[in-house]
């Protein structure tokens, strides 16, 4: 069973990918194999398949001996499946009959049984060449593009992406969960390893990100869906209400004022619960949008439903107070998406042994960066739980990373944060400070010399993981401050046990708890750690596995601020390139029905997820809508008629490809 | 392979987004498993027509592997819960043609997940060396499983056709 009239001639090439297939699989057998399969006239091997002349001999083999099909045993088709149907087309041949083997990612690599992995090899190239005797010239088809990127996430990663397409002239929809925009990196003080004040230049962009005239943002706003595709996103973001009007609020900030509750009573989340705000505040003061929002659970006319709402008077007829708002959604298309929704810091009060939560003096250094931090909620003095000045201060390292009771992997950022922590609080208190490490990872831009900076300026280093912090046994009964660090000095080769006042826990960045629900709305995968999965660990480091979003931050994995803002850019260009085109061509591989065959029983319908399969009444058939169908195939499997043709996944081709993977087995013979 | 040991030919469907990446993830991650499985790739699991396992098992496949993304995550939204009612079906009905259930395996296996893909294709390769050659002919021949198959639908018949109290 052949799907053309004339004997086809298949030219079967195989990779040695330098030694990578050729040390496990003995490719000139594998190629004298392939000589003998049906329809092959040449089979070849070479080095680099990949290579300039590796393509080469592809494109003179067509030329000289007129191949119609090409199959190539290489590495998996999902990295350079691109590559050969490029080479193919160069030469005059419809890209869609070539045809992979993946016999470096799925053989050799993967196995040290050398005649077992001939023999697996040889089974896919057989499949390969069977299936693509079976191969029919397709064409993409070409879909426009909508010009506008949406952004989700607001910290500097969005931002930054956002600057950039703004700057372009492309439109830009800037998402942001929280009142205001800056993420983390407007919560801390200074950056490490420059000591650049993060809101010095931060602000500017948050400023400039609420000026620019491409951009729309939204913050206060959470993705609600995302449908369509590529090219073409349809996504509803829901508009919480903030109970005041951004267009007609001029920031002035006097609704805060005359709040009923004349002192701050609830913890305001931006400090990280160390400061109180009022039921109407402005999360910090370089806030962007400069907009207060009111919290539904705190202010006593959302709850209770009676107040004199003092707050309505002082806006006087601005009239921006509105206590009647209600959430509303907002639909856009969108050619393209960023991911940028970054991380959320481990909590360590699933540690018991570091007394995060029990003993007053143990703060996580997100929370040491608000009260260092000139704007936060002591102005920047850094004391005690009682007021009093630290004295001796242990910075624990590796609180949550490194550690497979939580995360195996390491959080990149916190040696470096630890001692830009050592160096403010040194700086502000005088104290000695003691930092905990298992290994100094200070590999970075100027980072060692700050290293080096902080050794000089005296503080200590000692090489050991935390085993316990305990109080310190009372002072003849004086209240007391201190607490014991017990910790195994790997350097000394003893269990040492240091005196300290306030602890530092250098936390891990982790992913955000609502990881799995994003990742499922954007149809991306998560990697082992629980960070977005990026579409190729070098090569693709931006892009998902869905075309069209994209990846730009820590959402992807743990990096600082100077890597976060170079993918942002990344992210932002490969949006760019996307949209600007105009266009995209997408792969031909959707369903077909036959309608000659069609019985009109609808099963088909009810299957597509996409609503991809209309019914004609008056024919009594079903009929595909190429532009919604995606092409999973599930109709096809389910069709009772086999009325259904997958393209370029059809029973034949599937069938074939069984035959060739099965070509050393012994039919069954029923 | 020697020749004295019954080495497996097994034929595995996965699907382009999950398994079929988790398969490179295996090898680039340089993880060891039995060759014994010959991939082909499917843009879905949901794309797994029973008729590509009888076809496999009819050209002398010992087992069958169906792998794709975990339930929630399909790249389609939710075929492959299509592919689990599916499976079902076929574990139901194997026994009537004379094949063991045991002989089709269906599993999840993220992108994140070559381990467990790999783990899965261990176990399989080694249940279904066990478990020896299908012989599909050879139990038609003799007619046993024929009549134990007819045996198990006419039971099958039975049970639902009794009413419920």
């Amino acid at each position: 069973m052949t799907a053309h009239e004339k004997e086809s001639k298949i030219g079967v090439y195989i990779c040695h990918c330098g030694t990578n297939i050729s040390s496990v699989i003995d490719v000139h057998a594998l190629a004298e194999f392939a000589k003998g399969l049906p329809h092959v006239v040449l089979a070849r091997e070479y080095k680099y398949m990949c290579s300039d002349p590796g393509q080469d001999l592809i494109k003179k083999d067509i030329a000289e001996h007129e191949l119609d099909r090409v199959v190539v045993a290489a590495c998996s088709p999902l990295l350079h499946e691109a590559t050969f149907r490029k080479a193919a087309e160069m030469a005059g041949l419809n890209p869609f009959l070539v045809q992979m083997a993946n016999i470096r990612e799925q053989v050799a690599w993967v196995t040290d049984d050398s005649s077992g992995a001939l023999q697996k090899a040889e089974a896919h190239v057989a499949a390969a060449v069977h299936r693509v005797n079976e191969h029919k010239p397709l064409e993409r088809r070409s879909v426009a593009i909508t010009p506008r990127v949406m952004i989700v996430g607001g910290g500097i990663a969005g931002i930054e992406a956002a600057l950039t397409l703004a700057e372009a002239d492309k439109e830009v929809i800037l998402v942001e969960r929280e009142p205001s925009i800056g993420g983390h990196m407007s919560m801390f003080d200074k950056t490490f390893p420059t000591l650049d004040c993060a809101a010095c230049i931060l602000t500017p962009k948050m400023t400039a990100v609420k000026d620019e005239p491409k951009i729309k943002l939204m913050t206060y706003s959470e993705v609600e869906s995302v449908d369509g595709a590529v090219g073409k996103y349809k996504v509803r973001v829901r508009r919480k209400a903030r109970y005041v009007n951004e267009d007609l609020c001029v920031g002035c900030m006097q609704c805060i004022d005359a709040c009923v509750f004349r002192k701050p009573k609830f913890p305001n989340e931006y400090d990280q619960g160390l400061a109180l705000r009022k039921p109407i505040y402005v999360p910090f003061p370089q806030a962007v949008p400069p907009v207060p929002v009111i919290d539904p659970k705190t202010c006593l006319q959302l709850t209770k439903g009676k107040c004199k709402q003092s707050c309505v008077e002082a806006c006087g007829d601005r009239n921006a107070i509105e206590l009647e708002q209600e959430d509303t959604v907002e639909q856009f298309e969108v050619g393209a998406i960023i991911v940028a929704t970054g991380f959320k810091t481990f909590d360590p009060s699933v540690m018991p042994y570091y007394g995060y939560g029990v003993l007053p003096n143990v703060y996580t250094s997100l929370e040491i960066e608000r009260l260092v931090n000139a704007a936060g909620p002591t102005g920047g003095k850094l004391t005690l739980h009682d007021g009093s000045v630290p004295k001796r201060v242990g910075i624990v390292h590796c609180v949550g990373s490194r550690d497979k009771n939580y995360h195996a992997y390491c959080s990149k950022v916190c040696c470096m944060y630890s001692l830009k922590l050592a160096h403010l609080v040194k700086e502000k208190t005088d104290a000695e400070i003691f930092n905990f490490y298992i290994d100094m990872r200070t590999s970075g831009k100027g980072f060692e010399e700050f290293y080096n900076r902080v050794q000089n300026e005296g503080v200590h280093f000692i090489r050991g993981k935390v085993g316990e912090i305990d109080s310190a046994p009372s002072n003849n009964g004086e209240p007391s401050n201190l607490m014991t660090v017990k910790v195994d000095d790997t350097l000394l080769g003893e269990i040492r046990n240091i005196e300290v006042d306030m602890v530092i826990l250098a936390v891990a960045l982790e992913p955000q708890p609502d990881v799995d629900q994003v990742r499922r709305m954007f149809g991306m995968s998560c990697s082992a750690d629980g960070f977005f999965l990026e579409k190729h660990p070098k090569l693709a480091p931006v892009n998902t596995a869905n075309d069209g979003v994209f990846l730009a931050g820590v959402c992807q994995g743990v990096k600082d601020i100077p890597d976060t803002v170079a993918q942002a850019s990344a992210a932002a260009a490969k949006a760019m390139a996307l949209i600007d085109r105009g266009y995209i061509e997408l792969e031909p591989n959707t369903a077909e029905i036959d309608e000659e065959a069609c019985s009109g029983c609808k099963i088909c319908n009810n299957l597509c997820p996409y609503d991809a399969i209309e019914y004609d009444e008056e024919k009594e058939v079903s009929r595909v809508i190429p532009e919604l169908c995606k092409g999973c195939g599930t109709c096809v499997a389910a069709c009772p008629a086999q009325a259904i043709t997958g393209v370029h996944f059809t029973n034949a081709q599937i069938f074939a490809e069984i035959e060739g993977a099965l070509f050393d087995a012994a039919p069954a013979g029923v | 392979m020697s020749e004295n040991t019954f080495e497996p030919k097994i034929v595995g469907f996965l699907c382009n987004w999950c398994s079929y990446t988790a398969s490179d993830l295996a090898g680039t991650a340089r993880m060891k498993y039995a060759p014994n499985v010959r991939i082909i790739r499917v843009m879905c699991s949901g794309r797994v027509d029973p008729s590509f396992l009888l076809k496999a098992f009819s050209l002398g496949a010992d087992a069958v592997l169906i792998a794709g993304c975990h339930p929630g995550d399909c790249h389609y939204q939710n075929q492959n819960y299509k592919t689990m009612r599916r499976y079902s079906m076929i574990q139901h009905t194997l026994p009537q043609f004379g094949i063991e259930p045991e002989r089709v395996k269906l599993v999840w296996a993220s992108a994140a997940e070559g381990q467990r893909l790999a783990d899965a294709i261990d176990e399989l390769s080694a249940e279904v060396r066990e478990l020896g050659p299908l012989n599909w002919s050879k139990n038609w021949d003799e007619n046993g499983r024929r009549l134990e198959a007819l045996e198990d639908i006419a039971k099958e018949h039975e049970e639902a056709m009794e009413v419920p109290l």
